[in-house]
């Protein structure tokens, strides 16, 4: 096996005082490709935003082991991208070359020419000059991926990346992670479509705040395991107890 | 005919103070225009508006301590400018209130204070002045400064250009990639104060807003990028400038509202005739291509 990329320690991530990612302790393997699967509620996008540091860390850690921010490539669920902002599809995919342009380094006809690359591996050629304002979710959301190819990120993180989204397209997208896997990259993505992830994903996650299962897809994605996840209970009780787990 | 083209020329052929008039309006416009525009793509054209406002009350001081000298007033105004920029953003920041309500109420108070200040010392004629500008009587000095507020504003948009346009459209992303982006909010918050000092010497700080957002609001039925909606807007300031000025000359009107009148039918006109989403597209469609 690897040896781990992103390891949590005891983690516990809370909004006022209230759990969503209750004492949980695991590893992503270097290289590994798991899927993050859980009822709403269960701290799945919590849980991510705290990897890339967005959110701190009530109790516990985590460990980045070497990973650098520039190793890390994020794709929110929800992006707060204005899609009507005045921009073209490549600039916006040129953006994934940050870590070489910054804020003032100029725009090689090298880094030009991998953008239209990415874009070409995600089936939008000769959209390079088209505003994003004219596309559709879902080829916005391959724009998005272009830009990610770009990062050349060693961890990538996906929050439900092919909600709304069509299966032609999911289904050009899940190649472009698999290619990521293939690559040796770690790919973590929070998902919702069991069969989806019973398909794709070698590795799984089941969490409702605190782990329910983690490992091998098949054996986490028990019957037994599924009715524990959704017995959590949904409500936030403003008179919960303080927490007696021992940090 | 000559005559008629006379006209657009012999007034700043003839009169050094028309001249002037003219070089301020094309700095104002070169630097409004741009910073207007990423006012509007962030959401903020009225920012601009309290803000405009929030001068008053630092120029109203610069003018009581130094009488109608517009180094003193520009200092003042611009103090008092950054004051509540900083204030509301510190109090978005720290509490839950909307950027748009704390930028409200602090305006609010400062626009209060500034009247209060003038009127209690002043004449209501040193009142019209401060709130109308005076762009006929622009001295070399002020010409400098506006001067120089331009030129500061196009060298820093051309430096913290990438990042501001991330911030302003993916927040997030920025966020991913670096630190946060809010150095970059913080120092377009002071070009946008500088520029309203700037446009306040010459169109007072009731209207010196007019000339950043009415352009900017007007680029956009032109050009579909960042970049080409600055260049439109810049273009458009500079012209409302020149033809505002000799409506006003030959006239004889205030030059103030005479230049936000012409960009305000630069904006109208952009409404109808603009060929990205103007009324004539919208409503005279061309036949659809093939898919």
């Amino acid at each position: 096996m690897h040896p781990a990329a992103l390891s949590l320690d005891n983690l516990t991530v809370c909004y006022d005082r209230h759990p969503a990612v209750h004492h949980l302790s695991g590893a992503f393997a270097g290289g590994s490709l798991t899927a993050i699967v859980g009822p709403n509620g269960a701290g799945k996008s919590t849980l991510l935003k705290a990897i890339m540091g967005l959110l701190p860390a009530t109790t516990g850690r985590i460990d980045h082991a070497a990973l650098a921010r520039s190793d890390i490539a994020y794709l929110p669920q929800q992006a707060q991208i204005d899609r009507q902002f005045p921009i073209t599809v490549l600039d916006v995919v040129l953006l994934g070359h940050w870590q070489r342009i910054g804020a003032l380094r100029a725009v090689t006809a090298e880094l030009r020419a991998k953008a239209v690359a990415a874009l070409a591996a995600v089936e939008l050629n000769d959209f390079q000059r088209r505003p994003i304002r004219s596309l559709s979710a879902g080829q916005f959301q391959r724009v998005l991926f272009a830009r990610m190819l770009l990062q050349d990120a060693r961890l990538i993180l996906l929050d439900e990346p092919f909600t709304a989204i069509d299966a032609r397209t999911t289904a050009d997208l899940l190649d472009v992670v698999r290619a990521w896997h293939a690559e040796q990259r770690t790919v973590i993505a929070v998902l919702h479509d069991l069969e989806q992830v019973r398909a794709h994903f070698p590795e799984t996650l089941l969490m409702a705040r605190s782990g329910i299962a983690w490992g091998r897809t098949a054996q986490v994605l028990t019957p037994d395991n599924l009715r524990r996840a959704r017995q959590m209970a949904e409500a936030w009780d403003e008179s919960a107890p303080p927490c007696g787990v021992r940090p | 005919m000559s005559g008629w083209v006379d006209g657009l020329f012999a007034p700043f052929v003839e009169f050094s103070f028309m001249r002037r008039a003219l070089v301020a309006c094309l700095a104002l416009g070169l630097g409004c225009g741009p910073v207007g525009v990423l006012l509007t793509l962030r959401r903020m054209s009225l920012m601009g508006d309290a803000l405009s406002h929030a001068v008053l009350p630092g120029a109203a001081i610069g003018f009581l301590i130094a009488g109608f000298s517009l180094t003193a007033m520009s200092l003042g105004g611009f103090a008092a400018g950054l004051t509540v920029a900083l204030l509301a953003g510190l109090v978005t920041r720290f509490t839950g209130q909307r950027e748009d309500a704390s930028f409200a109420a602090f305006y609010l108070i400062s626009l209060a204070l500034g009247v209060l200040i003038v009127s209690s010392r002043g004449s209501s004629v040193d009142l019209l002045h401060v709130l109308f500008g005076t762009i006929l009587a622009v001295d070399d000095a002020s010409l400098l400064l506006v001067a120089s507020i331009a030129s500061l504003t196009l060298l820093t948009l051309a430096l913290i250009y990438r990042p501001l346009i991330v911030e302003c459209f993916d927040p997030g992303f920025l966020r991913s990639v670096q630190a946060r982006g809010t150095a970059y909010h913080l120092m377009f918050l002071v070009l946008v104060v500088l520029n309203l000092v700037a446009g306040f010497q010459a169109l007072g700080t009731l209207m010196a807003v007019g000339l950043m957002m009415l352009p900017a609001a007007a680029a956009r039925f032109w050009a579909q990028e960042v970049w080409s909606m600055a260049a439109v807007a810049a273009g458009i300031a500079v012209l409302s400038g020149y033809i505002g000025l000799l409506l006003s000359y030959h006239h004889d009107l205030p030059s103030g509202p005479a230049i936000i009148l012409t960009a305000g039918m630069a904006y109208l006109l952009s409404i109808v005739l603009g060929h990205r989403d103007g009324l004539i597209v919208r409503f005279l469609p061309r036949k659809h291509l093939q898919t």
